[in-house]
């Protein structure tokens, strides 16, 4: 089947299987920021918008996207690199697999809550696991964004 | 994962019924339907049939199939009609990303046992909107066959309630180890308990029943059992505690 598929601002288009899950897509068009982690809708590691909003691109068929607008990390990346420098400072990283994930799911949440509690914070990234940190690291590189945005006169 | 021969997108509630027989499959939010390895040779997407949304029809708010859970979540309309409670029944379950997938729909033509939303939407007076023209009070639909029908989604009706909600959880974004929702009204108490590891059931109360009264109800009449999450035992335990916190919190006037 045909799909028409905007990623980062660039309609694909193109003949796909029917079974064809988003995350596949993407890394077949070089997004390989997408990781597969779980492949059961739990660790986040997948994580994209999907008409902004954050979902799971292993949940999701391709051709379910049809028409629709997705956006990894490739297509903000000014962003995930300002606010990786935090992570990278509170050395919130080690093996660095869960971190696209991650950076997605915290920027589309300060899109919706430009300055959330600690608690609002990890409600909200509950489905972004991570093996190596213990998230303490990336709990303070969150909030110290946040201090730091605010401190620019901007919003997180 | 499925596989799939075919992905149909379909264009009217009557196309997609006259797809759906042996071996095809409904789609909503397909997480759990991912998780299985079977074939279907047609999968049959109602993603452009308007059943996304919550329509406030006077009396009752109509739940389309293909709202996702998040924006149930999100909804001020249901968290007033329920106390907040159908906001907590759905936060745990699994995480956001997630939530903007999973469908009303998907959940309740799943019948799941370890449904936090069917639990919910039992102790609220709702009924599942079914292709062709039916619709049926929740208790009824979940115990008999879905068919080829197809849930276009769930209708609840406004009422003045006092409503709570609990879960255990083994660890947070697991499936829940036990679920239990309580609704207070003009008619009594309806109490629903789900993840035992069964389907929801609901039991009435008149007004006024302690939570002693209705645990040993609760207890006496539902079955419990054992999977990996916990034993019999254990989830009569819960049931107990789940039960009286939803009833302190609701007679001391807790959100």
């Amino acid at each position: 089947m045909n799909v028409s598929i905007t990623v980062n601002g660039t309609v694909i288009k193109e003949e796909i299987e029917p079974d064809l899950l988003l995350i596949d897509f993407l890394r077949s068009h070089g997004m390989k920021s997408v990781k597969r982690g779980c492949d059961t809708s739990n660790c986040g590691a997948c994580t994209v918008w999907l008409d902004e909003k954050p979902v799971l691109s292993c949940g999701i068929l391709a051709a379910r996207c049809d028409g629709r607008s997705v956006t990894t990390l490739e297509g903000v990346r000014d962003r995930a690199r300002e606010f990786g420098a935090f992570l990278a400072d509170e050395a919130a990283e080690q093996c660095g697999y869960c971190s696209p994930g991650l950076i997605m799911t915290t920027i589309a949440l300060l899109s919706e809550n430009p300055d959330p509690t600690p608690e609002e914070t990890k409600e909200y990234l509950a489905n972004n696991l991570c093996r190596c940190s213990g998230y303490e690291g990336q709990m303070r590189g969150i909030q110290r964004y946040i201090a730091w945005k605010k401190e620019q006169g901007g919003k997180a | 994962m499925f596989t799939a021969g075919q992905y149909i997108r379909a264009k009217s509630l009557e196309e997609a019924y006259s797809l759906h027989k042996k071996g095809t499959c409904i789609l909503g939010g397909m997480q759990w339907l991912k998780m299985g390895q079977g074939f279907y040779s047609k999968v049959i997407d109602l993603s452009d049939l308007n059943l996304s949304g919550i329509t406030d029809e006077g009396d009752s708010y109509l739940v389309g199939a293909m709202t996702p859970l998040r924006e149930m979540e999100e909804s001020r309309e249901l968290s007033s009609l329920t106390s907040g409670a159908m906001k907590e029944a759905l936060r745990h379950i699994v995480g956001v990303q997630f939530r903007n997938l999973a469908t009303l729909g998907g959940t309740v033509a799943g019948k799941y046992g370890f449904s936090d939303v069917l639990t919910m939407l039992l102790v609220l007076d709702s009924t599942v909107v079914l292709y062709p023209d039916e619709e049926l009070p929740l208790a009824n639909y979940l115990e008999e066959p879905l068919g080829n029908r197809i849930v276009t989604g769930v209708r609840i009706r406004k009422e003045n309630l006092s409503c709570r909600y609990a879960s255990m959880r083994n660890t947070e974004t697991d499936l829940p180890t036990l679920t239990c929702a309580m609704a207070k009204g003009d008619g009594g108490i309806r109490l629903a308990i789900g993840a035992r590891p069964q389907i929801a059931k609901i039991l009435t109360f008149p007004e006024g029943v302690s939570s002693d009264e209705m645990t040993g109800t609760a207890l006496s009449s539902l079955s419990f059992s054992s999977n990996l999450r916990g034993s019999e035992d254990y989830r009569r335990h819960l049931a107990k505690v789940l039960i009286r916190r939803c009833w302190e919190s609701m007679e001391g006037g807790e959100q």
